[in-house]
């Protein structure tokens, strides 16, 4: 069993849902990152999701684009990203996925990466621009090494590819609440709770919500209905506004503290 | 038969997109076999190409610019003659139809010289389509003619501030909007690029010109042609030419590539001299990247070539040795558009000069007997206010 699923296993033992905090590593640097990552668990996250920066990141919004320009200016990559989860590993067992797109990882080389990942303690890869028919094979090499494939679904997938993305998926499955890409919204889709429960139809293992969330409120709301709630745009603002001040880490801290108060 | 059934060529093309555009793929796709063959599709297709693209467009024999390199004869395929001033009319119409099918109201469209932007705030105003177009910053700055052209005809161009600010940067951002807006509007990708079934569809209605070109050298010169000339970057114009003598065996591809200030130079946009293989915009082909897998910024003076990818057949064509990718440097292609001007009374897209340029290297050692045909993908009107500005 490796951390993700025994995180999903343990909170569902205390009726809790898990909290998962998205960063970009690098942003503003990597040293700042490893501290995020003490901090957020500090607050209450329960999972950590690393972004690996990518110059075309097709699937997010204007805020993390501009987290990954800043990481890609400090000229962060994969090998970096694999040698700060190592060193977390020393002070921390929190989950951690790393999210990228399909590019920097076919460049790294997935058996390289796997094994890579696997000995840095990684433990699972999110790839938006990777569909389970494309992904077979890197679902393949990652189980082999005790990682995590976590594919996603949108408001749009069918019940034929539910099936398809809950076998290819492992840890969890990654609900996308809306069509669109990542960024803050205010509100939430009317038909979530109606495709909660379709996806609950198909899918057999836990399912986290992301996309579009940004407050406590839509923290708990999400709550009742999936088993993990995802939140990064708003993460990355409190980041990108305290850049250069002394409590930068702190304040990402208090506001990862305040989502779960409510 | 390539692409297989999951798009690919050998080893390149397939999907590599968000799962919220899967749907939207697969119906394109469905709707997309089932007019392929279609009697009444195709009728109506060549009614649009013929009455209001105007084609056929002519085979031109360029007699002063073949007596002047005094080697084979030069043809040329005049998509320069068709409505809008390019090739890219072929597949706007196309996938207008396609569109006004899927019940779609809405379409957008990246683009890098602006031309498959025109073509298709063209057919989005005949078709009483929404649309919207995303264009690099740089490139509106360098291609005013063709945004002014667009907003006349309808369209709102909308200006991409991010990245490199060109058509790599475009295309993000239309792939952006479709993910949001996936439920009424159809992305009309404009070259052989992007993600399973577009490469597929972009070749199928481009080659409308390698079909006219090849009735039309036989019909000139009783005889194939002995190479096919034109220039690359997604590529749509020379798949669109290529595709339809692929069995004959004899006739030579060759794809001219924007080489920038040069191969050797930091910014280039020879994709296929320096590129390996990558992922970018939905598919898998040879990319300009560095060695994490970040995608290199480009350049060239053509902004239609301004792109660090390359559809995935032309891709497949390179890796199987059926076409030879070269390349021109802006400075040739310059003088390439000079020389069409005063020998042939012909102004070239700058994106065409690139092909043409490769013709002072080929051309003058083959035999008279030799027959070249070269696409001369569109005009150069677009281009004449940055020409002048770089030579004042």
């Amino acid at each position: 069993m490796n951390r993700i699923e025994a995180k999903f296993k343990e909170l569902k033992k205390q009726h809790k849902k898990a909290l998962i905090t998205y960063i970009c590593a690098g942003d503003p640097n990597l040293r700042t990152t490893g501290e995020l990552v003490l901090e957020l668990e500090k607050n209450g996250a329960d999972i950590i999701e690393l972004g690996v920066p990518f110059s075309d990141p097709i699937a997010d919004g204007p805020t993390i684009q501009r987290a990954a320009l800043r990481s890609l200016k400090n000229r962060t990559s994969l090998a970096d990203i694999l040698r700060l989860v190592r060193k977390i590993r020393q002070k921390s067992q929190i989950p951690i996925l790393l999210m990228t797109y399909f590019n920097p990882v076919y460049q790294f080389g997935l058996e390289n990466l796997a094994r890579e990942a696997e000995k840095s303690g990684v433990d699972g890869f999110i790839i938006p621009d990777l569909l389970p028919e494309s992904g077979k094979k890197a679902s393949r090499i990652l189980k082999k090494h005790k990682l995590d494939p976590v594919f996603l679904v949108s408001p749009l997938t069918s019940g034929k590819r539910l099936g398809l993305i809950n076998k290819e998926s492992s840890g969890f499955v990654y609900y996308v609440s809306v069509t669109g890409i990542t960024g803050a919204r205010t509100g939430l889709p009317q038909d979530i709770a109606r495709h909660a429960q379709i996806l609950r139809r198909y899918i057999n293992q836990p399912v986290a919500v992301g996309f579009g969330v940004s407050n406590a409120r839509q923290v708990k709301q999400l709550s009742a209905w999936f088993d993990g709630v995802i939140v990064g745009s708003a993460i990355v603002t409190i980041i990108e506004k305290n850049i250069g001040k002394k409590d930068l880490v702190e304040k990402v801290g208090k506001f990862v503290r305040n989502l779960k108060k409510f | 038969m390539l692409p297989d059934r999951n798009g690919y060529f050998g080893p390149f093309g397939g999907k590599y997109v968000p799962e919220t555009l899967m749907p939207a793929l697969e119906e394109l796709e469905t709707i997309y076999r089932q007019v392929r063959n279609n009697a009444a599709f195709k009728k109506e297709l060549a009614y649009y190409l013929t009455e209001y693209a105007g084609r056929p467009t002519p085979l031109y024999f360029a007699r002063n610019l073949t007596n002047l390199y005094g080697g084979a004869k030069i043809y040329m395929k005049r998509e320069d003659l068709a409505h809008t001033g390019a090739h890219k009319i072929n597949n706007t119409i196309g996938q207008a139809l396609l569109a006004v099918r899927m019940g779609k109201k809405r379409i957008i469209a990246e683009t890098g010289a602006g031309q498959h932007g025109v073509a298709v705030a063209t057919v989005a105003a005949l078709f009483k389509l929404q649309c919207e177009v995303y264009m690099g910053a740089e490139d509106i700055e360098r291609q005013k003619l063709n945004v002014y052209r667009m907003q006349k005809l309808g369209t709102k161009v909308i200006s991409v501030t991010s990245g490199t600010q060109t058509l790599k940067d475009a295309m993000n951002e239309a792939l952006r909007d479709w993910v949001t807006n996936v439920r009424t509007t159809h992305y009309m990708l404009g070259s052989c690029a992007g993600p399973h079934p577009f490469p597929l569809i972009v070749r199928d209605f481009q080659t409308v010109i390698g079909r006219e070109a090849k009735k039309q050298i036989l019909k000139a010169e009783k005889r194939l042609p002995d190479y096919l000339l034109a220039c690359v970057n997604g590529g749509s114009n020379a798949i669109g030419l290529f595709y339809p003598f692929y069995n004959d065996k004899k006739v030579k591809f060759i794809g001219v590539e924007a080489a920038g200030a040069g191969v050797n130079k930091p910014h280039t946009a020879a994709t296929m001299a320096k590129g390996t293989v990558g992922i970018l915009h939905g598919s898998k082909s040879y990319l300009l990247q560095d060695k994490n897998g970040q995608v290199s910024p480009t350049h060239s003076i053509a902004a239609g070539l301004d792109y660090p990818g390359v559809g995935p057949e032309h891709s497949y064509y390179k890796y199987t040795g059926r076409a030879e990718y070269v390349n021109a440097t802006d400075q040739e292609a310059l003088a390439a558009f000079d020389l069409l001007a005063r020998q042939e009374g012909i102004l070239p897209a700058l994106e065409s000069s690139h092909a043409l340029a490769y013709l002072r290297k080929i051309a003058p050692p083959l035999d008279k007997n030799k027959i070249i045909i070269v696409c001369l993908s569109g005009r150069g009107d677009k281009d004449m206010e940055q020409i002048m500005r770089r030579e004042a």
